[in-house]
């Protein structure tokens, strides 16, 4: 039989991934990787040191620090920063409410989630980027679907749905008008089940978080918190120590994280691909504002 | 099989085209409970809103934009672009069509095919997809009626037939009951076919792609430690392996691949269509982004000037010829002007309107187009990446059309090389090319030389190109056997084209002693709108011999010379010049004098 000269699905997507990134390298001045320690930058960050192997990643990371961190999020960090020879800044929610332009809000279920939008666009700004990678699938939320790999942001950083630019065949079109960025998806195609493949086919390093450990949780609004220093039980709450992993990880205060028993990314797949709950629904109280919750966050500038 | 199949939807809300893809994903299992849960209504659940996604569709009941979905079966992978199907989303359609291998339409099977379902398969072929899939829906409301299915199917497939789409497949279903989506319907059971599931999951699309015509679009050029250097980019088509001998265009040098990497470093020996890759070659070369890898013997075309089917996708502005353009093409970025709009499409009748002087949003036409600096493209069936390019507006940034080169015959002119993008007719003088013919010493040279003359004291541009001076350079590696005069000839028309184009009088004298060859040189003019008179110099052998300047007619007499024109070689005499002269029977000034008169209105 003659070979068939077919790409495995995997195959198929890593490079797809990585035309997008040597793309906006090739043809925008001032990239930046929005990098978060969670799976999907972390999947982000390996295909780009693979995208430009054996020179260094092109472009700096960024992270939107919170202040309201899993502490073994921000060692794998820095670790990842070290073993990729990356360069890393940091751009904190702190500052802007230090700074006034942002007011925290208060009480036990208060979140900087939202407030990461300002930090973001400040930074976005303060460094003069006009492209920045985000880990975003469209496999996550419904307005997502719908948003292109290139998604033009106008100079308040904001998202337009109905103005999208078509975007057609490979052509990814990234002009813009000064003061405007290019949001950049490379993972647009994948699923949640594939970024988990790649991950054990191609051993990639992830927070220990993500795989079942013992903690001290506790039950709210029908999702399982880690109690931390942002997150302490309310009257009635009770802690338990349960077998939990955590599916994305954000902001401490809002990350829910799952019952597991699942150590190794195998393991983690045999449980994705029995789950009946899609990743955010289950365990981001952020995305439970409403059905257009999303929309209206990204057209703010959101991620 | 392919691992994974990506297909684009299309069809209305009241066709049931999301309620069909609702059903796929839940059927298939793609649907996790907190997404249904959102979506449950009394009745059951509300297959539709599982795709509709944005507020504003939701709020007007409609799909607005191109959404892509995910799901997975044992079998294959799928990824649909889901797109409205109204005429204003004519440009949603082309969208999600670019990327699919399949596309998926649907009727009522109560109202059959509507001019809907015509334009949705219009598209499909125009954007040259193989296969298509018609979904007749709602059998359910016709009483599951064969007959109404097979009259529906065949008003389809006669439509069909006048496009260009290689495989057509018609399925019965109600997607509302799920019969013949996932599951073979009971209630048909006079449908012999595949459920829908069965058939997305079977159909062959591995032999769809382009595996013969080696394309590799340079994207970026990766610089390592150590003075390392690779060429990265994505395979267009055809297949690349270690110790291939490639073409780098526009430089046109050949070189050998020394080394094939996927991401990561990893070591190829072979590379195939849409693999990411990066090469490295041997020796110093400078490539970069734009250029183009390919087979030596197997190349794109080369040129300035093409015309395309294109979508206009905007609302902001028509296109109008004359215009400027971004272009985009493969990884290359080109000012463009379009020339020409050929017609506009109805896509409802197929009618062209070619007094359409203008296209608005979700149009399609044909245009010609000129670029500012050559493309390396190919006809955009053969191949979609290299035959596809987007226009992007220079002042805000947007796409505003999708284009497909097109693989009709073009004239010569269209696809060739012009020295700037000024045109003839914007040039302070007209050019052309004399050409003269006839046996040596016939009297070429002095004539020629005299109507440089001439032509020079009127204040025309003129260059002489003279056979036995271009022997010592352009053809100094050719000798005089049949095919190297030939191939004289070719060169000779070639430059005296250029010249022509560029606004002078070429004048040739050479004896180019073949007909066919010197019919190519004329069409090469012609077919570029450029003037040309062939002027026979009829001298009689004898008359010729006797004259014989340098005596090499002697010396072919005394077998010195082999493959001597009139002596051991033929002259095939012109069967209708613009002129014939009669040397022996004027002078020089007379003759150049004739040619003038001639030329004159040039």
């Amino acid at each position: 039989m003659p070979p068939t000269h077919e790409l495995s699905y995997l195959q198929r997507l890593e490079s797809e991934s990585v035309h997008i990134l040597r793309e906006v390298v090739a043809s925008l001045e001032r990239p930046a990787l929005l990098f978060s320690g969670g799976k999907d930058s972390m999947v982000l960050l390996y295909l780009a040191a693979r995208a430009f192997w054996p020179a260094p990643i092109p472009f700096p990371l960024l992270h939107i620090d919170t202040g309201h961190n899993f502490n073994e999020v921000i060692a794998f960090r820095d670790r990842m920063v070290e073993r990729f020879e990356a360069r890393l800044l940091v751009a904190r929610v702190q500052d802007d409410i230090d700074a006034g332009r942002v007011l925290e809000e208060t009480g036990p279920r208060a979140t900087r989630n939202r407030l990461q939008t300002v930090t973001l666009l400040r930074a976005i700004s303060e460094h003069r980027f006009d492209a920045v990678f985000g880990g975003a699938r469209r496999d996550e939320e419904k307005s997502r679907a719908k948003e292109r790999v290139f998604s033009v942001r106008d100079q308040y950083g904001q998202w337009d749905p109905k103005a999208q630019r078509p975007e057609l065949w490979r052509q990814y079109n990234g002009h813009h008008r000064p003061g405007e960025h290019i949001r950049v998806f490379p993972l647009s195609n994948w699923t949640e089940l594939d970024i988990w493949q790649y991950i054990a086919e191609q051993d990639v390093e992830l927070p220990s978080l993500y795989y079942a450990h013992r903690r001290s949780v506790l039950a709210r609004d029908g999702m399982l918190l880690a109690e931390n220093t942002f997150v302490q039980p309310l009257p009635g709450e009770e802690t338990i120590i349960e077998s939990v992993r955590f599916r994305t990880i954000g902001d401490a205060t809002c990350t829910g994280c799952v019952e597991s028993s699942a150590k190794t990314p195998d393991e983690v797949l045999a449980e994705v691909a029995a789950s009946t709950i899609t990743e955010r629904g289950a365990t981001r109280a952020d995305d439970r504002i409403s059905a257009a919750g999303m929309e209206d966050r990204k057209r703010e500038g959101y991620f | 099989m392919a691992p994974l199949l990506r297909l684009a939807t299309a069809g209305s809300v009241d066709d049931g085209k999301s309620t069909l893809i609702g059903r796929l994903l839940l059927d298939s299992k793609a649907i996790l409970e907190d997404q249904l849960a959102s979506i449950e209504q009394p009745v059951g659940p509300d297959l539709a809103a599982l795709t509709d996604g944005l507020r504003a569709e939701r709020e007007q009941g409609i799909t607005i934009d191109v959404a892509y979905r995910y799901f997975a079966t044992p079998k294959r992978k799928f990824i649909i672009a889901d797109t409205p199907g109204h005429v204003q989303y004519t440009r949603n359609m082309v969208t999600g069509t670019s990327t699919a291998d399949l596309v998926l339409t649907l009727v009522d099977a109560r109202y059959g095919v509507l001019a809907q379902s015509r334009r949705h398969a219009l598209i499909a072929s125009l954007l040259g997809v193989s296969h298509l899939v018609l979904c007749v829906n709602k059998m359910d409301l016709v009483g599951w009626s064969r007959e109404r299915f097979e009259e529906v199917r065949d008003e389809f497939l006669r439509m069909a037939a006048r496009l260009e789409i290689p495989e057509t497949t018609v399925i019965p279903l109600s997607a509302l009951r799920g019969d013949n989506i996932v599951h073979r319907s009971t209630e048909m059971p006079w449908y012999e076919g595949a459920p829908l599931l069965q058939h997305l999951e079977e159909v062959p699309i591995t032999t769809d792609r382009n595996l013969t015509d080696l394309r590799l679009p340079v994207q970026y050029v990766i610089r390592g430690a150590n003075g390392y250097r690779s060429y990265a980019g994505t395979m267009a088509s055809g297949v690349l392996r270690r110790g291939d001998e490639v073409t780098v265009l526009p430089s046109g040098l050949t070189t050998t691949v020394e080394a094939l990497h996927g991401p990561g470093g990893t070591d190829l020996n072979v590379a195939f269509p849409s693999q990411a890759v990066a090469v490295r070659l041997t020796g110093e070369l400078d490539i970069g982004r734009g250029d183009l890898l390919c087979q030596p013997d197997n190349r794109p075309t080369t040129g300035h000037d093409f015309d395309a089917v294109i979508c206009w996708l905007t609302d902001a502005g028509d296109l109008t010829p004359g215009a400027h353009y971004r272009l985009r093409h493969t990884t290359r970025s080109v000012r463009a002007k379009v020339r020409a709009l050929d017609y506009r499409l109805d896509t409802d009748t197929l009618h062209r309107d070619v007094s359409a002087t203008a296209l608005s949003l979700n149009d399609i036409g044909r245009i010609s187009i000129q670029t500012h600096q050559p493309l390396n493209f190919d006809a955009y069936r053969r191949n979609r990446d290299t035959g596809s390019f987007i226009l992007v507006d220079e002042a805000t940034g947007s796409t505003v059309a999708a284009g497909m080169i097109d693989d009709k015959p073009l004239p010569a002119s269209n696809i060739r090389w012009h020295s700037s993008a000024v045109t003839r007719g914007g040039r302070t003088s007209t050019g052309g090319t004399v050409w003269l013919t006839g046996l040596s010493a016939s009297g070429k040279s002095t004539i020629a030389t005299e109507l440089e003359h001439r032509l020079v004291a009127e204040g025309r541009a003129v260059y002489l190109l003279d056979g036995d001076n271009l022997r010592h350079g352009l053809s100094a590696d050719l000798g005089f056997s049949a095919a190297d005069r030939t191939e004289n000839v070719r060169r000779v028309a070639e430059v005296a084209r250029l010249f022509a184009d560029a606004g002078i009088v070429a004048i040739v004298s050479l004896i180019s002693p073949y007909r066919t060859d010197r019919d190519r040189a004329r069409h090469l003019h012609e077919a570029d709108g450029l003037s040309f008179a062939e002027v026979y110099l009829d001298a009689p052998l004898r008359v010729c011999e006797q004259r014989d300047p340098k005596g090499l007619y002697a010396r072919a007499r005394a077998r010195e010379l082999v493959e001597f024109t009139g002596i051991d070689a033929p002259y095939e005499p012109p069967t209708d010049p613009e002129l014939t002269l009669h040397p022996h029977r004027a002078t020089p000034v007379e003759l150049a004098e004739q040619i003038v008169t001639l030329i004159g209105q040039w």
